[in-house]
């Protein structure tokens, strides 16, 4: 079994990207797009901040929109950074850019753990020899197409506006191009190494989305699918998503686990399921969240072990112990105390958080806040995918929290956002210049709506109209370099108010021990990063291995010999022989190897060739006289020849000539008999006996 | 190893199903019924055969339910609040969230209509669902470290499943009540096809075999129409959830296509409340049904509404969906006592009834008069309308799903004796697989697959994947005789082989291990000793184009001379044996493992037997093989010795 780790991604829009080798096959887990890197494009029109240079831009359009017109004066800033350093262009898309270091088309198997871990799909899909069984489950597919179909849709707008695509590789590939970009605009573009400019794709279209999801086999929960009756693969809720799943690989020698950025208390996602995952073979954790955190707060201190005497109900407890989960409540109450503020001082909320999980939340209680405040102000959801993603929220009840499936038995709704439908308070357009949302609008408002790159959709055109309003407030996730992404709003005069949140994406690193006690792998296989954060107690029967980006790591031999399974049939058909000197048994095996259920099965068939059956594996040393007597019951008499010559002219050999019934010869040496006869059935007879006091098998 | 089955109930009898499987070691209940037709301890399945001790969470490892009707979930509060069962139970998502519906209905009838005395509570319903698992389709749930349950789509009624359990290497399927055949608003059963001992199957229709659904539903709606064109009333007596919805799906699309504004009813609130239900278990519907959930609600249904008892004698045409179904008592009675005696009216009876019940008594015969007790009798002039289109599977469907699993045993549960009997007599002679209808309270034993574990050695495992091809030449014959067929056959033909060929060595009590016959003398700790044959025997050489004959034997000594007597040899040999390959390696020729030179020696020790030299044309072949290749080498020989090998010079 080999691990190569693909890309260690960025937070939850980037999950990371693995390949796995397991029993010969490939198999590719995840398949994100960085689409943080979008910051590097201008979002359209391109001109519109308030940098309006003499220079003719070609792309640049003069129309400004009314909301700037307050701030025309024209900066000269000699910074290179600036909204004119932005990219002019339609965008295209980072992929894990290692991925195309492999041929596609010997990837056997793709697992999908999330809706954004399926966001690059359509490329493979697409790619030419590419026919690897892909496994995701339902609700992942259904969420992750919703938001591919909802990027192809915000993408149109480029299309629109830049006309069709430029044959080859786009201007600013070019290397004059890319050389002149800021140093932090070329270090998303190329990596910190300089090597990831091949990620870098064009936009797939909504035909790839249809095939990609129906090239896709979509799982229930823990739902076994069996691929090539090698391998068992079986999705375990993770709590990140609803949909988002662990996996175990069940193999003939061994299971996997493979761990992804887990919640242990999800408030909407079914729970983090680590039971399924105990006493596993190897354990693969790929959960980087814990690090980000780590990167972006002080380094803390190591998180010491916990003691070897702590049971493993109190690890349990420990694990359950929603202490991060009532931090996320208090996160989404503060955010909506603020967008309540906002709104009751007159400005509106705009909220481009692209985590369904926290725009559920965030709908449910920022509508309670309102009621209690008694404010009435109308709140918006903007998006392509909108009603069908709110529609279909509430009828996944296998996939939602086990507080929200009590809802389900109790008759209600899984979320509330459906009794808001009804009510009128929630309202929900496919786009911005819908005439319905344009007949309805109304300000202040609270909106939610796509992308949280601010490059794309709905929240571009927003953001423009409310930069300028002191009032306003925009809620966005920490995770993207603010300068940057909001270049184009004119940080210098942006008035806007800003509250950047990050929410909790993964196990939190005080759990990971406690967490990989409980699962007690045999192999724990975990990122470098993690070397120094994790110190394995000496005690532990598990050992540690760890893996770096790029770089193949090769797991131990985890058995001797691999299992097998012997039918009945089989079984009562062997003839068994005992050797007594070494207390053995013995028997020739015959059958049909069948890979099934993960598992080597020999099953009885009556189609095997058995007229010429092989002779039987003789050993040791032949015993003469024991062969004499035998040889006389047989009714065939011959005597030992003393110092004969033999055809090698070795002594070793003892010739035994045979007379009766007719002429015959052996030779015998240590390790070979030679039978010389000139009568068929003479021959045989003697072969029987010489394999008789042989011992055959 | 063998598999169990003690049927507890429905048994020959639809009604109160229920099944205990011990499998491998562990006790499975499949439903916990009650039966419809008796009020007294009949109605529930004799749990004292499950533990006479009564210590049930001890003797059973888990309950499953398949659906929610009462006859496979109506004893569960029973079993779990009152007998004390308190281990886990398994049902899918919707029969988890319906089951208590149906439950509080039916205690709500026995208990406030009839005045029975409380079997359970609404409080034990709801600490009983409490200990329920919901799970989903196809998920693998792992009950304990050796028993695996899994649910398939049975199509029956919403969240309908057949179950899949496993232990160790045996398993089997307890169907509950399915329908191979989609109806309005769910899909047919839908099952992997799996290796199982025993498939313990439903046989509601064990003998019918229905037509299409399309005229059944027509005859259907023609007489509610008609019906109500007269200015009856049509009751509809039905559970509140599955047939009502599907019914009434119908009845509402007839009635916006026929512009009808006749009301349509419903008793209770209940159906009403549970429409909200079937809106988020949406996806457990039909892929048509699941395909509207974005713009419409298909259980919104425009032209129905809430009844009220009042309404019983407001006169005017109406269809009225009322519960329980087979009027069993309640509502459903109440205003079949009052509708019955007009001859205008309609009773139109959905799917099966339960004997004992009122709606068993209309459709056995046309009766005028219905005791109900001592005292009342009510006069029947109403017309019967019995539906005849049903959720169950019919018999085509169900050797349909016998056959598609191929299990080694068949039990048939959930039916009636006779018509059992002669689905059982066809099961056996058609499919030729046994099968059984054990009466409630007996015990059905059938034996269970079993594989030996051992363990494998990588060059065992290597050695059957290795490809074994085998070539093999068409026959000429056979080219003649099928002309047209062959000539896409290619001449030489390749085929693999894989053969899993090893040897078992079983040490003492240890696990057996299976390793390649090359590591045995290894494990032994022994030498091969190889087993040889060798045979010199004169071969005849004709006289013809032949220079003197005294310079023959010298010309042996020529390699030139030698190589030709060889050739010669192999190409007699390769006409007399087509099927072998013979090789020429100069020196000699190879057959398998048979080496055949030109003996020069005189004092060859294999020329065993005596044979002179016949005339001076002739030479030695000195032949030498391995006892597997024992029968041919001696067909050959003896092939050699009536040859002449004319030598060309």
């Amino acid at each position: 079994m080999k691990l190569t780790c693909l890309s260690r991604g960025k937070g939850f829009y980037f999950p990371p990207c693995h390949m796995l080798n397991v029993c010969g096959f490939r198999i590719l887990i995840d398949c994100p797009l960085d689409l943080s890197a979008l910051a590097v494009f201008a979002p359209i029109p391109p001109g519109f901040s308030a940098v309006q240079d003499e220079e003719d831009f070609g792309h640049s359009v003069g129309e400004s929109d009314g909301c700037e017109s307050g701030n025309e004066e024209r900066k000269n800033i000699e910074k290179p950074m600036d909204a004119k350093a932005l990219i002019r262009s339609e965008p295209w898309y980072k992929t894990v850019a290692n991925l195309h270091l492999w041929n596609l088309s010997f990837i056997d198997v793709v697992l999908i753990s999330s809706p954004s871990g399926m966001l690059g799909l359509p490329f493979l899909t697409r790619a030419e020899g590419f026919s690897a069984k892909i496994y995701v489950t339902e609700a992942a597919a259904k969420l992750g197409k919703l938001m591919m179909e909802d990027l192809v849709s915000m993408h149109e707008e480029f299309r629109q506006f830049y006309g069709s695509e430029e044959l080859g590789s786009p201007h600013w590939m070019k290397w004059e191009e890319l050389e002149s970009l800021p140093s932090a605009m070329k270090e998303i573009v190329l990596g910190t190494d300089g090597i990831e400019l091949g990620g870098w794709m064009p936009l797939y279209s909504a035909a790839d989305i249809e095939d990609c999801a129906k090239k896709a086999q979509k799982l229930k929960y823990a739902e076994v699918a069996c691929y090539n009756g090698t391998i068992n693969i079986k999705p375990i809720s993770s709590g990140l998503e609803i949909g988002a799943c662990n996996w175990t690989i069940r193999y003939p020698d061994g299971t996997i686990a493979f761990v992804s950025s887990s919640e242990f208390v999800p408030s909407h996602a079914l729970e983090f399921n680590y039971n399924a995952l105990r006493s596993c073979d190897v354990l693969i954790y790929s959960d980087f969240s814990s690090l980000d955190i780590l990167e972006t707060a002080n380094k803390g201190s190591n998180y010491t072990a916990p003691e070897d005497s702590s049971t493993s109900s109190d690890l349990e407890e420990l694990l359950l112990h929603a202490d991060e989960s009532s931090e996320e409540m208090d996160k989404l109450n503060f955010i909506c105390s603020c967008a309540v503020d906002a709104v009751k001082a007159g400005g509106s909320v705009l909220i481009p958080i692209g985590r369904l999980g926290i725009m559920l939340q965030l709908l449910e209680q920022i509508s309670i806040c309102l009621e209690s405040s008694q404010h009435k102000v109308p709140i918006f959801v903007i998006s392509s995918v909108a009603e069908e993603l709110l529609a279909y929220t509430n009828i996944i009840p296998e996939w939602v929290c086990k507080q929200r499936q009590e809802k389900l038995f109790s008759g209600e709704s899984l979320f509330a956002h459906v009794e808001l439908l009804n009510g009128e308070r929630l309202q929900v357009y496919p786009a911005i210049y819908s005439p319905k949302l344009l007949l309805h609008w109304q300000e202040p408002c609270i909106v939610f709506c796509p992308h949280w790159s601010l490059r794309l959709g709905p929240a571009v055109h927003l953001l423009r109209r409310w930069h300028g309003d002191e009032k306003s407030l925009l809620i966005w996730e920490e995770g993207m370099d603010s300068d940057i992404a909001l270049l184009p709003f004119e940080p210098k005069v942006m008035k806007m108010k800003v509250l950047r949140c990050s929410f909790l994406s993964g196990i939190v690193l005080k759990k990971v021990q406690p967490l990989i006690h409980i699962l007690q792998p045999k192999f724990l296989v975990l990122p470098e990063d993690f070397r120094q954060q994790i110190i394995s107690p000496v005690s532990d029967s598990y050992s540690v291995l760890h893996y770096s980006v790029n770089e193949t790591l090769k797991l131990p031999t985890l058995k001797e010999g691999s299992e097998l399974e012997i039918t009945a049939d089989v079984i009562s058909r062997l003839h068994w022989k005992n050797l007594q000197e070494q207390n053995l048994s013995i028997t020739r095996l015959k059958g049909n190897l069948v890979m099934c259920d993960a598992r080597r099965r020999i099953l009885y068939s009556d189609e095997l060739p058995c007229s010429n059956s092989e002779p039987p594996l003789l050993s040791g040393a032949l015993d003469l006289q024991k062969l004499l007597t035998r040889l006389s019951e047989m009714g065939i008499g011959g005597s030992l020849q003393e110092g004969s010559v033999t055809t090698d002219g070795l002594s070793d050999a003892r010739v035994l000539r045979i007379d009766a019934p007719s002429e015959a010869l052996l030779e015998i040496r240590s390790t070979s008999t030679i039978i010389s006869a000139a009568n068929e059935e003479l021959a045989f007879h003697i072969r029987d006996a010489v394999n008789s006091i042989l011992d055959g098998t | 190893m063998a598999i169990d089955c003690l049927v507890l109930g429905a048994g020959q009898e639809v009604g109160k199903s229920c099944a205990v499987v011990t499998i491998n070691g562990k006790r499975i209940m499949f439903d916990c019924g009650m039966h419809m037709g008796y009020l007294d301890h009949r109605r529930y399945p004799d749990f004292s055969h499950v533990a006479l001790d009564g210590d049930f969470s001890g003797a059973i490892d888990c309950i499953v339910i398949t659906h929610f009707h009462l006859d496979h979930v109506g004893a569960l509060p029973y079993f779990t609040e009152v007998c004390g069962y308190r281990g886990p139970i398994y049902m899918t998502y919707p029969t988890k969230a319906l089951a208590p519906l149906m439950l509080e209905d039916y205690r709500k009838v026995m208990v406030e209509r009839r005045g029975e005395e409380e079997q359970f509570t609404a409080e034990h319903i709801a600490e009983c669902m409490k200990k329920v698992i919901a799970v989903d389709l196809k998920q693998t749930v792992q009950v304990d470290s050796e028993l695996q349950i899994r649910a398939y789509y049975a199509g029956h009624v919403l969240g309908a499943a057949m179950f899949y359990a496993k232990v160790g290497d045996s398993a089997l399927v307890y169907t509950g009540d399915y329908n191979m055949t989609p109806d309005r608003h769910l899909g047919a059963a839908q099952i992997d096809r799996l290796h199982l001992d025993l498939l313990i199957t439903e046989s509601t229709y064990a003998t019918t075999v229905r037509d299409s659904k399309y005229t059944r539903e027509r005859e259907f709606l023609i007489a509610v129409h008609k019906c109500v064109a007269g200015g009856g009333k049509v009751l509809i007596p039905t559970f509140a959830l599955g047939r009502a919805q599907e019914l009434c799906m119908l009845l509402d699309d007839y009635w916006e296509r026929m512009n009808l504004n006749i009301p349509i009813y419903f008793s209770a609130g209940l159906t009403i409340q549970a429409n909200m239900y079937y809106k988020m278990l949406i996806n457990w519907t039909s892929q048509k049904v699941k395909a509207t959930y974005v713009t419409r609600n298909p259980f919104d249904f425009k032209n129905v509404r809430n009844f009220d008892r009042s309404m019983i004698n407001t006169p005017g045409p109406c269809v009225l969906f009322a519960t329980p179904g087979m009027i069993s008592g309640g509502f459903s009675l109440e205003v079949f006592k009052n509708w019955a005696p007009s001859e205008i009216n309609l009773v139109t009876l959905p799917g099966y009834c339960v004997a004992g019940t009122i709606g068993h008594k209309l459709m056995s015969g046309k009766p005028t008069k219905i005791e109900l007790d001592k005292d009342t009798e009510i006069d029947v002039r109403c017309q019967i309308h019995q539906l005849s289109f049903s959720p169950h599977t019919d018999a085509k469907g169900i050797m349909d799903l016998v056959k598609f699993l191929s299990p080694k045993h068949v039990i048939l549960v959930h039916g009636e004796k006779p018509k059992m009997a002669s689905l059982k007599g066809k099961i056996e002679s058609e499919l030729g697989i046994p099968c059984y209808d054990p009466a409630n309270n007996e015990n059905v034993n059938v034996p269970s697959t079993h594989f030996v574990k051992a363990c494998a050695s990588d060059a065992f495992v290597q050695s059957c994947l290795s490809p074994n091809f085998k070539f093999s030449r068409r026959n000429r014959e056979y080219e003649c005789s099928h002309q047209k067929d062959s000539e896409g056959v290619p001449i030489l033909q390749v085929r693999d082989e894989r053969i899993a060929e090893g040897i078992v060595v079983m040490e003492g009590n240890k696990e057996a291990k299976v390793i390649n016959q090359d590591e045995l003398l290894h494990v032994l700790r022994r030498e091969r000793h190889e087993v040889e044959f060798a045979y010199c025997f004169p071969a005849q050489l004709s006289n013809k184009n032949e220079e003197p004959s005294d310079t023959s034997t010298d010309n042996l000594q020529c390699p030139y001379r030698k190589c030709s007597l060889l050739r010669a040899l192999l190409s007699e040999l390769s006409k007399e044996f087509p099927q072998v390959e013979i090789q020429d390696f100069g020196e000699y020729v190879k057959v398998e493992s048979l080496r055949v030179a030109i003996c020069l020696t005189d004092e060859c020790p294999y020329r065993v037997g005596g044979h002179p030299l016949v005339g001076c044309g002739s030479v030695f072949l000195c032949c030498k093989w391995l006892s597997r290749d024992e029968q041919l080498v001696w067909k050959m020989i003896s092939t050699v010795r009536t040859l002449d090998l004319s030598l060309p010079l």
